[in-house]
């Protein structure tokens, strides 16, 4: 799919969120591919619109207006292409979520392991996974048939069985799908897609069973052998059946569709448009791959909160992505209190709230999703909220991120049986190298160092770990970039999306008795040195600019780990942000004191450490 | 930045109101283009797959996947009866034969040969559904369902609980700051739509159920009464789908609201006509807002315009729709393009809203929506 980059100059490229569409152009000045500008606009998939691509010209309309420029054909026929560079852009593609996404329900046997499969598969492929059937979930045949009609998915992934193992229960589960009849969600008189990908032996079978009711597709076993998971293929499959069956159902497009790709050669080749997580994975795999690092990202939106990571599993890099659907800002903003609880929000709010009043500003930011917080108490109730949002998440991530990886990867039994009997995650917070945080929660932020904080509660990095936000969301539309142009993208991800806030450091493990966990030691580059102290309980913030580094010594105490192992020193570069170094005591595991006053006097005093918020915070009241 | 604020709930005095009414799987419409409906009138049925029931035959006969079907009597689509035999064992020289017998009544759908597995499906179900509203039909939907069209009052809601119903509208507070308490309630509201002010509990919402009210609108609610009159924490706003007996209507949000005062004034107006209300909500993509349709007969042309959303100018009108202001009404007074610092520091458009009582402040546009009438 790549191309020579010369070719190509001048990039538009659109996400259509679930609220807001958003374009960027992108260009090549001075042989660097650089951001020029951003424009967006409300995404118009309802009524009275109906139409996907009204958005994406009304977002792509404003660049035109602030560039001064002709970017748009006349007549809404769509973004400019051309094929000689002489007007508009070179290539135009997109990315989207509207419409709620990609909706999936996966099938497989034994729901830890070809269920599983199959929910990593269709979560790798950008979808929201929205039930796991499977022979042993404990349900009756008709209660998993009332709950497939019911949720309406707009494609199945039926897997089940190693190439050679049974085919009795992938029939069984090809009955309970043909038995409940699915119908889309979209359009009437299309078949709903039905990616089989399970044992070989099994297909006739399937064919026999399926293959008259359903939009049937067969590719290679998602899991052909016990100790082995080929992903790939049926994430391809996904994404191809994204664009010809569920998105050409959506309203507009086909149009879009039509509209996304470039000339090659004179010829006109078009652009698929991927599902706005699919990207950001695409990315996200690209620049670990790259920087040759751990990478977790996170992009908390209104609705829902996907996590994404790469890590090394031995020889292997993994990549993983779950897609918590229910926990977000806005529309979702309820859930989430619903799903943390009362007490878990509260305790990162430093002033005392009235319950019942709390629960009510909670629901009017529901129903009114687009507001935004005007008042700085406010501000500071809606990232506690996100806080617990970011930290379920991750606690869900985990649970998902284990085992096997994405694609074809070998392991022995013997971890397969390790894996289903301590589920270990594969999910490491010491030896992750970036962590990138990205939605408007993180993204907008008043002041950076409230999205380092949020980022850092939530998470708990361990060790030495680099803090990044995602500018102003546009990682979607450079993973679809990184597709066509992967020099273009990992280059204005680096320059212009991804904002560096600074290396944090954190001991873990339990020392009670150390008065220091730490003793740092930084050298700058002018040869001047500083030495910092880590005390339980404390948070500090060396400044170090963006793109500065420092030579660093950190000595854990007994017991305790940077990195090397427990009070194992800790040799190397230390680079700055646009917060600076965060050293962070609060110990890993993390406690918060549970008496209120004194959990209040530490909010505050970390806040201060971190410059979080302007001082007049101390004196707010949780009333009007 | 034309969109860079929340279009408005509407509130139209006389509007043209379109309802698509669709099967949820294809079936057959019962009215023709240019009739006349009421609300009750059943506009299109069909019927629903029924439930299925999985019966592993081989299982019950012990028998091995394949030598099952020359034993069944029956074939795949024949109807069955509960009890009725489906296939018998040879035995054991014509003796100690096993038989299967069908759980349910409805038909024979399949059976698999390597499974063993038959699936049984009960009758389908039959659906119908009404016009919702006095008016006329103007679309057939082939096989699909009808639209309905009806010049009436449209109010639409923030947030609601419980689905489509219908009632003759009663007035119940004085006006749209008073509470609709408990007191009011009295058997003559029995059927009927009642409209209330600010606020109503949760002790008021039961008193009602038991008294055979059909819907309650209101300004305000409190959320954790909520949490008590649906049984659990709502966790997504996806509603509608609730059967507590009564539908409710949030005119403003949570917490203790006055209504606007048009809106209260409007339907005060139309006291005694036939409500249509549906407390479905849905906020996220495809939101979908609560709302009370009142058809007017005889009417005929629309007597509010329909501002096109996006159309916020000086002297607009419009609603605060979060702290510190929230529910306060006033008009704009400025619209600075430049950006603006909040008390919470963010940068952002902002517009000036000059309240009733003659005060300006600077408000977020995020946070005002017009007030569309």
């Amino acid at each position: 799919m790549a191309v020579a980059s010369k070719e190509i100059t001048r990039i538009m490229a659109t996400d259509c969120g679930s609220t807001t569409t958003k374009a960027i152009l992108i260009e090549k000045k001075d042989g660097e591919f650089r951001l020029i500008r951003r424009g967006e606009a409300p995404t118009t998939v309802e009524a009275p619109a109906e139409d996907v691509t009204k958005g994406v010209l009304n977002a792509v309309g404003e660049i035109e207006d602030l560039e001064g420029r002709k970017l748009l054909k006349a007549g809404e026929g769509g973004v400019q292409v051309s094929p000689d560079s002489t007007d508009g852009v070179d290539i135009y593609m997109s990315t989207s979520s509207a419409g709620g996404g990609l909706q999936m329900t996966v099938a497989g046997v034994v729901k830890s392991m070809t269920g599983e499969s199959a929910q990593r598969a269709a979560l790798g492929a950008g979808a929201i996974v929205m039930d796991v059937v499977a022979s042993n979930d404990g349900r009756l045949p008709h209660e998993k048939v009332a709950d497939i009609r019911r949720l309406r998915p707009d494609m199945i992934l039926l897997s089940g069985g190693i190439d050679g193992g049974t085919v009795d229960h992938v029939i069984e589960l090809a009955e309970i799908i043909r038995a409940a009849d699915p119908k889309p969600r979209f359009g009437v008189g299309y078949k709903l897609p039905v990616i089989y990908a399970g044992n070989k032996d099994a297909r006739e079978p399937v064919k026999e069973e399926l293959g008259e009711q359903v939009e049937l597709k067969m590719v290679d076993n998602l899991r052909p052998v016990l100790e082995r998971e080929n992903l790939g293929p049926a994430r391809d499959l996904i994404h191809e059946l994204f664009m010809e069956h569920v998105m050409a159902q959506a309203p507009g497009y086909p149009r879009l569709m039509e509209w996304a790709g470039h000339y090659v050669e004179g010829e006109w080749k078009q652009v698929p448009i991927m599902p706005t997580p699919g990207a950001v994975g695409k990315l996200i795999e690209a620049v670990a791959e790259k920087e040759n690092i751990e990478v977790m990202g996170v992009d908390i939106g209104g609705a829902t909160t996907d996590v994404f990571s790469v890590f090394r599993s031995g020889e292997e890099t993994v990549f993983n992505r779950t897609v918590s659907a229910n926990l977000g800002m806005s529309y979702s903003v309820s859930n989430v209190f619903v799903s943390a609880g009362y007490d878990n929000v509260m305790r990162w709010v430093p002033f005392y709230m009235d319950e019942a009043d709390l629960r009510n500003r909670i629901r009017n930011k529901m129903i009114r999703p687009t507001t935004i917080p005007q008042l700085l108490k406010e501000l500071i109730v809606e990232q506690a909220i996100a806080r617990e949002a970011l930290r379920l998440a991750l606690v869900q991530h985990k649970e998902l991120a284990t085992g096997l990886k994405g694609v074809a990867q070998e392991r022995t039994i013997g971890d397969a049986f390790e894996q289903t009997q301590t589920g270990a995650t594969l999910v490491n917070m010491m030896t992750l190298d970036l962590l990138i945080g990205s939605g408007g929660v993180l993204s907008h932020a008043p002041r950076r160092s409230q999205a380092a904080l949020m980022v850092i509660d939530a998470f708990l990095p361990e060790g030495i770990t680099m803090l990044a936000v995602d500018s102003i969301f546009m990682m979607p539309q450079l993973g679809v970039l990184s597709e066509v142009l992967p020099e273009a993208a990992t280059e204005v991800f680096d320059k212009d999306c991804l904002i560096r806030l600074g290396t944090c450091v954190a001991p873990a493990g339990v020392n009670r008795k150390a008065a220091v966990l730490a003793f740092v030691t930084i050298t700058k580059q002018d040869g001047s040195s500083i030495d910092i102290k880590i005390e339980p309980g404390k948070m500090h913030v060396e400044p170090l600019g963006v793109g500065e580094k420092v030579n660093a010594v950190i000595r854990p105490a007994k017991n305790l780990d940077v990195g090397n192992g427990p009070g194992t020193e800790w040799i190397g570069e230390l680079e700055g942000g646009v917060v600076g170094l965060i050293f962070d005591g609060r110990g890993r595991p993390f406690v918060l004191p549970e008496d209120d006053s004194l959990r209040i006097e530490k909010l505050q005093e970390w806040s201060n450490a971190l410059n979080v918020y302007p001082e007049r915070f101390i004196d707010l009241e949780g009333d009007e | 930045m034309a969109f860079a604020y929340t279009p408005g709930l509407r509130v139209a005095g006389c509007t043209l109101v379109r309802k698509e009414r669709r099967l949820p799987l294809a079936g057959e419409t019962l009215v023709n283009a240019g009739d006349s409906v009421t609300a009750d009138t059943i506009v299109a049925k069909t019927h629903l797959p029924g439930n299925v029931k999985m019966l592993n035959i081989a299982n019950v006969m012990g028998l091995p996947p394949g030598d099952i079907p020359e034993l069944l009597f029956v074939k795949e689509g024949d109807s069955i009866e509960e009890n009725q035999a489906l296939g018998q064992t040879k035995g054991f020289f014509g003796l100690f034969k096993n038989t299967v017998r069908s759980p349910l009544d409805g038909t024979f759908e399949s059976f698999n040969k390597i499974t063993g597995q038959a699936v049984l499906r009960e009758p389908p179900i039959p659906v119908a559904i009404d016009a919702y509203l006095l008016g006329t039909v103007t679309e057939v939907l082939k096989n699909e369902g009808v639209v309905v069209e009806a010049y009436a009052t449209f109010v639409q809601g923030i947030f609601g609980v419980g689905g489509e119903t219908r009632g003759e509208l009663k007035v119940l507070t004085d006006g749209p700051a008073d509470e609709l308490t408990e007191d009011l309630i009295d058997e003559s509201c029995r059927g009927k739509v009642l409209l209330g002010g600010s606020f109503v509990s949760y002790t008021t919402l039961n008193k009602a159920i038991s008294t055979g009210v059909k819907a309650i609108i209101v300004g305000g609610f409190d959320d954790k009464d909520l949490k008590e009159f649906l049984g659990y924490e709502l966790g997504v706003a996806i509603t509608g789908h609730e059967k507590r007996g009564i539908t409710l209507v949030l005119t403003e949000g949570f917490g203790r609201m006055t209504m606007a005062s048009e809106t209260f004034k409007l339907l005060k107006s139309r006291e005694g006509l036939l409500a249509s209300v549906n407390g479905a909500t849905q906020i996220r993509a495809g939101v979908m807002r609560p709302e009370v349709v009142i058809p007017l007969e005889g009417a005929e042309t629309e007597k509010s315009s329909d501002k096109s959303a996006g159309a916020m100018d000086i002297g607009s009108p419009v609603r605060c729709i979060r702290a510190p202001y929230f529910g306060k009404l006033g008009s704009v007074e400025a619209l600075p393009a430049e950006l603006q610092v909040l008390d919470s520091e963010a940068k952002v458009r902002v517009l000036g809203v000059k309240f009733d009582n003659g005060e300006v402040v600077t408000v977020p546009r995020a946070n005002v929506e017009l007030i569309e009438e």
